[in-house]
Order: structure tokens, then sequence, then C-alpha cells
């Protein structure tokens, strides 16, 4: 696959113009809260994938939503990327969110199916890191990576519902600070109460700590059984917000909204018709 | 304000200040663009190598290193080798009046000094995007003649 037309047909389905056919394959999520080091793990991963593994990854962040515009910087952390040996097994895009509600953008999932059917073995979707709104990314990715660090609030924060409970995986990194054991121990007693507990590894992204595990793990993570309905589940709201950010008078109607006083009724009653 | 272009901002070379580069990367971005930033230290294979996968329609270079007149026009020309000649190049940084005819003979479409109004930029972005003036283009126009 020639990496220009690649590139072109990615923009092409980021803007509407390509239509694509899902194709079956790994995606993988890789999401967590901002510095956690979801980029530094990204490159620890390709490192020991490459060349063997042909690996697109897909590198999300945020579009202002004040001027539309996005400064995308998750390339920085990719020194695979100068390893002349490896960098031609791998395929890095910089994807902003657009319009899209959560942190995931839709489109995302085409671009992953696109990238599959061009004979990617795996692709990895790195996300913005927004939090609990990240649940969106079990609409796209059939696997899902949580990383989790130290100094990050006391073991209740383990309890809380939400985004560890879709985890198929869950990575403690930054094991060289203080307090990487504590999180691991906080986690696997909260997970020990779970049905199918994930596994957990402990990791460090700059010391290359866990990375060989992670890696090996990456290709063969058992999806979670208990999951499956919150999967569907994100899938059947992000269909239905598409519907809504597609629609070609949806960012006419946030000025209205915003610049005339449009109400929020009135809006929906405009986007039925 | 004009169409929403992806555009890699590079900062080529062995030159540490990237201050300049980050200011127009914000001021792309405030502007409405989708803004790659390379990150410091990046040789020219790996710049092209981005803007062909990220498929940016711009490429802006900052240099501040003196090494202007050698790295620009090294990638301009592994664009056109690479065959993204519809690729539109600017460049930014420290870069004296004597040395910059020939960088636009080399390709490069503008070049902006310190005190370049962030406006000026991207009214240069959304003019150039509706000429045919990608680094392989035959055209000799540059901005500001």
């Amino acid at each position: 696959m020639e990496r220009r037309q690649l590139a072109r047909q990615l923009s092409a389905i980021e803007n509407g113009e390509l239509q694509v056919v899902k194709t079956e394959g790994l995606i993988v999520a890789i999401t967590g809260p901002p510095g956690v080091g979801k980029s530094c793990l990204v490159d620890g991963i390709l490192h020991r994938l490459a060349p063997k593994h042909k690996v697109a990854v897909l590198a999300i962040d945020p579009t202002s939503p004040i001027s539309g515009g996005a400064l995308l910087g998750d390339r920085i952390r990719l020194s695979v990327l100068d390893d002349a040996e490896k960098s031609d097994s791998i395929y890095v895009r910089s994807i902003a969110t657009r319009s899209s509600s959560g942190s995931i953008p839709s489109i995302v999932s085409d671009l992953a199916n696109h990238l599959l059917a061009s004979n990617f073995d795996l692709v990895i979707i790195e996300t913005v890191g927004a939090g609990q709104s990240e649940m969106r990314c079990a609409a796209i990715a059939n696997r899902i990576i949580v990383v989790e660090g130290p100094s990050r609030g006391d073991g209740v924060q383990a309890e809380k519902a939400g985004l560890l409970e879709l985890a198929d995986l869950i990575v403690v990194n930054k094991s060289d600070l203080e307090g990487a054991s504590k999180v691991v121990n906080d986690l696997t007693v909260s997970l020990t109460l779970t049905n199918d507990a994930p596994p957990i590894i402990l990791a460090s992204a700059t010391e290359g700590v866990g990375l060989d595990e992670l890696s090996e793990k990456i290709l063969s993570l058992e999806e979670r059984v208990s999951s499956r309905r919150a999967r569907v589940r994100q899938q059947l709201l992000m269909a239905h917000e598409n519907v809504l950010v597609r629609n070609p008078a949806f960012e006419a109607i946030i000025d209205r909204m915003s610049e005339e006083g449009l109400s929020i009724e009135d809006a929906l009653r405009e986007f039925d018709e | 304000m004009g169409a929403r272009q992806r555009i890699v901002i590079a900062k080529p070379g062995l030159d540490g200040h990237d201050r300049g580069a980050k200011v127009v990367a914000r001021a792309l971005r405030d502007g409405g663009h989708e803004v790659i930033y390379t990150g410091l230290r990046r040789t020219p294979d790996q710049i092209v190598r981005t803007v062909m996968d990220e498929d940016a329609r711009f490429v802006g270079l900052s240099s501040l290193s003196g090494a202007h007149s050698h790295l620009f026009p090294k990638v301009c020309n592994l664009l056109r080798e690479a065959g993204l000649d519809d690729v539109v190049v600017f460049g930014g940084g420290i870069i004296p009046e004597d040395d910059r005819s020939q960088l636009f003979d080399a390709g490069v479409r503008a070049i902006f000094g310190p005190g370049t109004p962030s406006t000026e930029i991207l009214e240069f972005v959304e003019f150039a995007s509706g000429l045919n003036c990608g680094v392989g283009s035959p055209d000799e126009w540059h901005w500001g003649e």
C-alpha cells in the first residue's frame, strides 16, 4: 500500500467523501487521563511490535470549540518513527475531534476499519484523555486498555464506576515514581469483587519496564464478557449522535442558538424536520 | 475565515529555539486550522514523511540556527521526489534578506521574520490555498512580492 494514497483516502473518509466497509480485526483503544503516559506507552509498544507487525496509530487530540482549529502533538513522543527499520511498518495519523461531542469522533471507526482493510495487523487508538467521557471508545475499539498512574487520588478512585469497568487490560504506568504499586494494590483489591477482572500490568514507559509483557498481551487480549452490553450501548449512543452531528444544518443551528437566542426545544424541532 | 487546512509546523536541523514555531502553530490553530507540530530537531526526511502521512497541504519550517539555506531547499526537493507537488512550503525564523531569493527559487512561497503579525500568516494560508503554488508548481509567485 502506497502511504500517500492511504493518507489521501483517510482524509477523504474524514471529510465524508469515501464510504468504508466494516472489516474484522484488532482495534485497541488506549485511554487514561492526560499526562499519564499514553503516547510514551504507545511508542514502547511500537518499538516492540514493528517491523514484525504492521501497526497503525490514530492519535486523537481535541478541536478548539471556539476556532474549530486543533494543535496535534502526539507524534512528538513517537521516537519509533525515527527508526528507519521500523517506521515503514508503522502508520501514524493525528486526528482532531472536530464536531463530535465526546472525545472520540465517530469517524475514527471508519478510519480504523479502512486501515485494517489496508492490511494493518492492529490499529491503536490513542484517546484525548478526557476522563470518563472516554467511555465512547468502547463503541469503536474491540479491546480497551486503561492507563493509570500514581498520585491520582486515593483508593476510592479505584472504586468509582465507569471507564475501569470496560477495561480489558489495565496498565499502571510510571512504576519508577512513588505510589505506583499502591495504585496496583488498590485496583487489585477493587477488582477482586468482579467476576472477570482484567489483568493489571505495572509499567514504566521511560525505563522500559513492563513493555515486553504489554506488547505481547496486546495481540492476544481477551474481551471481557461483562462489558459487552456497555459496548453496544455506546455504539447506539454514537450512532444517534451521528445523525445529529452530520446534519448539514448542525453548525448553522448552533450559530442561531448562540447569536439569535433560538431555544433548544425549537432547535430539536428543526432537526426533526 | 477560509477553509480548514492541515498544516505541519516543523523544526528542521539542530536548533532548539521553538518559541516562534509554537506561536505560529497556536495562531494557525486559533485561525481554525489543524496543526501538526513535529517537535524539535527533525531531519528533512522525517518532515516529509510526516507531511505525507498526515496528508497536510502546508508545511511551515522554522529555523533560527542559520542552516535554512541548506535545510529549506532540501525539504522542498524531498517533497518533489516523494510526489508531494501540491504541498505549499513556507518558512520563518532568522532568515537574512539576502538569503531569501534563493529560498523562493527553491520553492518556498513565503518567509515570515520576527515581528510578522500572525494575521498575515493566516492571510497567506487562505490566499495560497486558492492558488496552484505547491512546491512542484512552475509558478514563481511568492508572498509579499
